[in-house]
């Protein structure tokens, strides 16, 4: 017996296992269909054995065998033979076979019932699994009556993992044998409320399915249904009982009442989604779709929740998502003639915010506005309950401000003095008087520069006339403005009875830019020398006296502790304190805008910063369209445009490709052969297997993009034997990789040389002797884009790969892949299918090595990735090829999204002020390197260019390729403080230099 | 309920097929063919449901499919199931997949179509949804291998580990 086990194990040595008859059906191409008849040959041998390890390895090729589309059912005996074996790892295999191939007329079905019920009840929970899930493939009347009861008894067992399945096996029972129903629904219903969210979800499963064919029977589930609804966090339960309720809302009118509150909390829930999902590209298609809900939306609440929405999504990280915003503006017009709304303050304050912010876009939001003032009883027809006139605070405000843009001001400025705006709230009203007085002055210039003297006299007239109305205002603040500007205008007017020309000396009063400051602006400006801010005026009040007083003193409560040392020398920790407080007064005055958190320290440390700060935000805005906006115009034209781009971009690549084409009939390449299948557009490469005769670089035509100044180089040398001349400085981290690489690379070799086939002999000795070393030597490099023009496209990477042979062979057919994430994408190239492998355009002789390159798009930069990849190929000898493969990581660092650019000082200083920069620090441990050293390194290995040093510190900057700013502060203290408007990727790159200063 | 489910590359070769209702392997491979043709000429950014074929049910049916590198994810079902619902459980599929194979490719689906079954099991069974939690997935697929390794012997298991 013991001998017969050990003959057994021998023989199996020397069968092929699943593996080796994949391998072989892929090293037969040609003969397939008889290399297949050969291997069924076999294992019709093999199934004749009497040891179950060689059935179990016949029956699991089988198995694969069958979904080529062979018919194995002769073999089911012994699948019921592998079934019933007492190792799992056979049961497996033999229940996984059953289940691919038995049916209902499968005559060997019957010999299972005891041993599955014999499995059923088996201690090995796993055992049990495995019969179940084989059960449900193939269940029979029979069967499903012969072991209702015993699968009955699992649905209560104590292990969920039997429970779930148990459960969700019983739809296959009822449908097979239907009068288990009624028996076992209770206990069904029982598992709805099982404490393991699993078995609950099948049994959801198991009940949705069932009343989709008789709704009515479960009605009176409703209320479960609805409990669970409510409570289960299980996406995939609430969906199926949504669905649910979708069959059995029409029968029963009643439950659509009650089912309208958690659905409208699942919308709020897929609302807040949104915010996360928007992009560059999908913001406008996103907010289209949205705005056509607010249109059909029918409650207020629900429509206000939706414009809220809209601005949130648009207004998210400083406008980041907004390419134009011109569509922006149309959208905030858009929203205005929404009746009823409570968030007319809040479109005011988008609308103010970006016609200061964005200067770009000043000349077409004060025509909006103007055209907004214009209509104004539009939108005040019942303003008082309604909060939307709240934008009219905001467009006189802009008409006002920037009126040197209006078109019509005159006609501006009679919309702004019509008796109706009396109705307004006060706020509004002053607004308007104050706004009216800088129109004047701007009309003013303008008809006093132009030859009528009479006009601008009548413009005074017109203040004159009716002005007086908004003196009469109830509100003492329109009251007030009212009656200084009528003042104002009467002696203007004065003035000019007597022909003076007053424009100039009007507009002064209102010259000078209202520039945004920036929260820092004031710790900018210089103490004048002489002043102790923080000296005492006065001698404070002695302990005692305080203490008197306390009770009276406004600032009583905070004096006793400090007055001892006050006056004489101030310590840090007091004035750490005052500037606190002064920081917590200033956030909550009004006019300051608020601090970034944080932001402090490098500002202080930032040498010859010495500008006040004006935030820049410099929006270049491509469109202009005259007239009322339709938000939809922009979609269409933003569409148009990247489509322009599309095609243009395809023309290029197909002209690269013809000419690709006519380089390669000259080089009679023999073409691409794909891994394996060949494609009738493939056929035509293939003519030859022959080497070519002489080898020819790619013309710089065939390259995908040319490349930009910079790149920064990752190696991976991927070896088979140990390396032991490869003593070289690379991290550990890689040498793993490496290592593991290695091991892959060597079972897959392995594997081969098991195949049985003729060269397997051949192949091992290759493999003693001769290593195959291939190294691969990845470059990335970026894409510099044009990103004033184009900011969908700052999202390129290219990848150039030198591949070098090593060994002795041909290397050809390769084809480089790479799995592709949600954020990266590799750019096939085209004609061939969109994730199909990149075929490299060349074959590579003995010890030759080439270039190709890979073009990636990546949508966010701020954190880095690896990208997963194979890369196959055939190594051709003589008489032989095999068939190759390395897996290899590509690791997209944050550092490769950055650009060298160069950054002038002022600029510079300018950014650092924005406050719309993140703050971080980072310190290099044992960095002992002369600091221009450092600088260097920096400048190299991250792509920064110095801004400025000045003595023991060094200003840097770069630019990432979506135009992030990132701006450093090195000090020889190699202690790094860090600015960058995305804090993401600004921690990474922070990590990655520590990384590099960390290897040396 | 799920009708079948599909694997293929992008030259329509099947990489695993798993069909929840009984079809000759001649309507099996016929299936298989169609489906590749409906999917394969979608193009990149059009919706990834579709009308199922005459084969498998024709409009009854709903074909859901995901394309992830060199290969197609397919399955195929009927009204009862919410078609993101799927798209979402066949992205746990291949994030399963790619924790169990670490970087899952299309070699490691073609030498181990059995293991891909096996995980399959754990989330799909008979046409009906098991389990969608990935960690439970990959908690139940390890158990069991380790009880297989456990199981097997020392040389066989050299030659397992592809």
């Amino acid at each position: 017996m013991a001998l017969k086990i050990v003959k057994g194990s021998i023989d199996r040595m020397f069968d092929k296992n699943l593996q080796d008859l994949v391998r072989g059906i892929r090293n037969h191409k040609e003969d397939e269909a008889k290399y297949i008849s050969t291997c069924i040959d076999e294992i019709k041998q093999e199934l004749k054995q009497d040891n179950i390890a060689v059935k179990a390895n016949a029956v699991c090729k089988l198995t694969y065998l069958q979904m080529l589309g062979y018919d194995v059912s002769w073999a089911a005996f012994n699948i019921v033979e592998v079934m019933s074996s007492s190792k799992f790892t056979y049961k497996r295999i033999g229940y996984l076979a059953a289940s691919q191939c038995f049916h209902e007329s499968t005559d060997v079905i019957m010999l299972t019932t005891n041993q599955i019920r014999k499995d059923l009840s088996s201690p090995n929970q796993y055992d049990t699994g495995v019969a179940l899930t084989g059960l449900s493939c193939f269940v029979t009347p029979d069967l499903a009556r012969d072991l209702a009861n015993d699968i009955m008894t699992l649905m209560s067992h104590t292990k969920p993992y039997i429970r779930k399945k148990a459960v969700l096996i019983m739809y296959k029972v009822f449908l097979k044998y239907p009068e288990s129903l009624r028996p076992a629904f209770p206990r069904l219903k029982e598992k709805l409320e099982d404490p393991d969210p699993g078995v609950q979800s099948a049994a959801v499963n198991v009940i949705c399915e069932l009343a989709r064919r008789n709704p009515k029977n479960y009605l009176s589930l409703a209320p479960l249904f609805f409990k669970l609804m409510t409570s289960s966090t299980n996406n995939w339960v609430l969906i199926k009982i949504i669905k649910l309720f979708g069959a059995l809302t029409p029968l029963e009118p009643r439950l659509g009442k009650k089912l309208i509150e958690p659905l409208t909390n699942l919308i709020h829930r897929a609302l807040d989604l949104l915010y996360g999902m928007v992009s560059k590209k999908n913001l406008m298609e996103i907010v289209k779709k949205l705005m056509l809900h607010v249109d059909k939306a029918e409650g207020t609440t629900y429509r206000d929740e939706l414009l809220t929405k809209i601005i949130d999504i648009c207004s998210q990280s400083n406008y980041q998502y907004i390419t134009n915003f011109e569509w922006y503006i149309s959208i905030l017009v858009e929203l205005t003639r929404l009746e009823g709304t409570r968030h007319g303050h809040l479109i005011a304050s988008q609308m103010l915010d970006v016609a200061i912010r964005v200067k770009a876009i000043r000349i077409f939001a004060v025509a909006q506005m103007a055209t907004l003032l214009d209509n104004a009883h539009l939108l005040t027809g019942n303003m008082q309950r309604n909060g939307i006139c709240e934008v009219l605070y905001a467009a006189a405000w802009i008409c006002g401000e920037f009126s040197e843009h209006l078109e019509n001001p005159m006609q501006t400025l009679e919309a702004m003095l019509r008796p109706k705006v009396a109705t307004l709230p006060g706020h509004i009203q002053a607004v308007y008087v104050q706004n009216a007085a800088k129109l004047f002055s701007t009309v003013l210039k303008s008809q006093e520069g132009s030859t009528e003297g009479t006009a601008a006299q009548e413009t005074s007239q017109l203040m004159i006339d009716r002005l007086p109305l908004f003196v009469q205002s109830a509100n003492l603040e329109v009251q007030e403005r009212a009656s200084c500007i009528l003042q104002l205008v009467k002696y203007i007017q004065k003035l000019q009875q007597k022909e003076v020309e007053v424009a100039e000396e009007v507009s002064a009063l209102f010259a000078g830019e209202l520039n945004p400051v920036a929260p820092k602006a004031q710790k900018k400006v210089p103490v004048p020398e002489g002043l102790d801010l923080d000296a005492w005026i006065n001698e404070p009040p002695s302990e005692s006296e305080s203490e008197d007083e306390q009770p009276k003193a406004i600032f009583a409560k905070e004096e006793p502790k400090h007055s001892r040392s006050r006056h004489t020398e101030v310590d840090e920790k007091e004035l750490a304190r005052r500037r606190e407080a002064r920081k917590q007064e200033q956030a909550n005055n009004p006019f300051y805008i608020k601090a970034s958190p944080s932001s402090q320290k490098v500002y202080q440390e930032s040498p010859g910063v010495e500008h006040i700060p004006v935030v820049q935000i410099d929006l270049t805005v491509p469109l202009k369209v005259p007239g009322l906006p339709m938000s939809d115009q922009y979609l269409k034209l933003e569409e148009e445009r990247r489509q322009k781009e599309r095609a243009d971009k395809k023309k290029k690549e197909k002209k690269k490709r013809k000419e690709k084409r006519s380089g390669r009939g000259r080089r009679h390449d023999s073409g691409p052969e794909s891994e394996e299948d060949i494609t009738p557009a493939h056929m035509v490469d293939i003519v030859t297997e022959e080497m070519p005769e002489t080898y020819i670089l790619p013309t710089p035509d065939n390259r995908l993009l040319t490349m930009s100044s910079t790149s920064i180089f990752l190696f991976f040398f991927i070896e088979q034997k140990s390396s032991k001349h490869k003593k070289k400085k690379q991290k550990k981290e890689k040498e793993e990789k490496e290592k593991k690489k290695k091991k892959k690379h060597h079972h897959h070799h392995r594997h081969h040389s098991d195949g049985g086939a003729d060269e397997s002999v051949q192949n091992g000795t290759v493999e003693d002797e001769e290593p195959l070393p291939v190294s691969m030597c990845l470059t990335l490099n970026h894409k510099v884009c044009d990103i004033q023009g184009n900011l969908q496209d700052g999202s390129q990477v290219v990848v150039s790969v030198i591949f070098e042979n090593k060994c002795d062979s041909l290397l050809k057919s390769m084809e480089f892949n790479v799995l592709d994430s949600l954020n990266s994408k590799l750019q096939r190239p085209e004609g061939s299918g969109p994730h199909d492998g990149f075929t490299v355009p060349f074959q590579l002789p003995p010890g030759v090595s080439n270039e190709a390159r890979l073009v990636f798009t990546v949508q966010s930069i701020v954190m880095p990735q690896k990208m997963k990849g194979t890369l196959t190929f055939i190594v051709k000898n003589e008489d032989s090829s095999i068939h190759e493969k390395l897996d290899f990581k590509l690791h997209f660092t944050c550092t490769s999204y950055l650009i060298t650019t160069p950054c002038y000082s002022d600029a510079f200083a300018k950014l650092l002020e924005s406050g719309d920069l993140k703050c971080s620090s980072v310190r290099l441990e044992e960095v002992n390197m002369p600091f221009h050293h450092l600088l260097a390194r920096i400048c190299f290995h991250h792509h920064f260019s110095v801004v400025e040093r000045i003595d023991s510190c060094a200003s840097m900057y770069s630019r990432s390729i979506q135009g992030h700013h990132v701006c450093l502060l090195v000090k020889t203290t190699v202690s790094i403080d860090a600015k960058c408007d995305e804090p993401t990727l600004l921690g990474n790159v922070l990590d990655e230099i520590k990384q590099t200063f960390s290897q040396c | 309920m799920i009708r079948a489910i599909l694997i293929f590359n992008n030259h329509g070769k099947p990489r695993l097929s798993k069909f929840y209702e009984h079809y000759t392997e001649d309507t099996e491979q016929q299936i298989i063919r169609e489906t590749f043709h409906l999917v394969s000429k979608r193009d990149e950014n059009v919706c990834n449901f579709l009308e199922g074929g005459m084969l498998i049910g024709g409009s009854d049916y709903k074909l859901i499919y995901r394309h992830y590198a060199t290969l197609y994810f397919v399955f195929c079902v009927d009204s009862s199931e919410s078609e993101l619902g799927i798209l979402d459980l066949i992205q746990v599929f291949v994030e399963t997949l790619d924790k169990c194979f670490e970087n899952v490719c299309e070699l490691d689906l073609i030498f181990h179509v059995d293991k891909v079954h096996n995980i399959l099991a754990e989330m799909v069974m008979g046409g009906m949804v098991l389990e969608t939690n990935m960690n439970e997935i990959i908690m139940q697929v390890d158990a069991q291998n380790k009880m297989e390794k456990s199981e097997t012997f020392i040389f066989q298991s050299t030659r397992q580990d592809r």
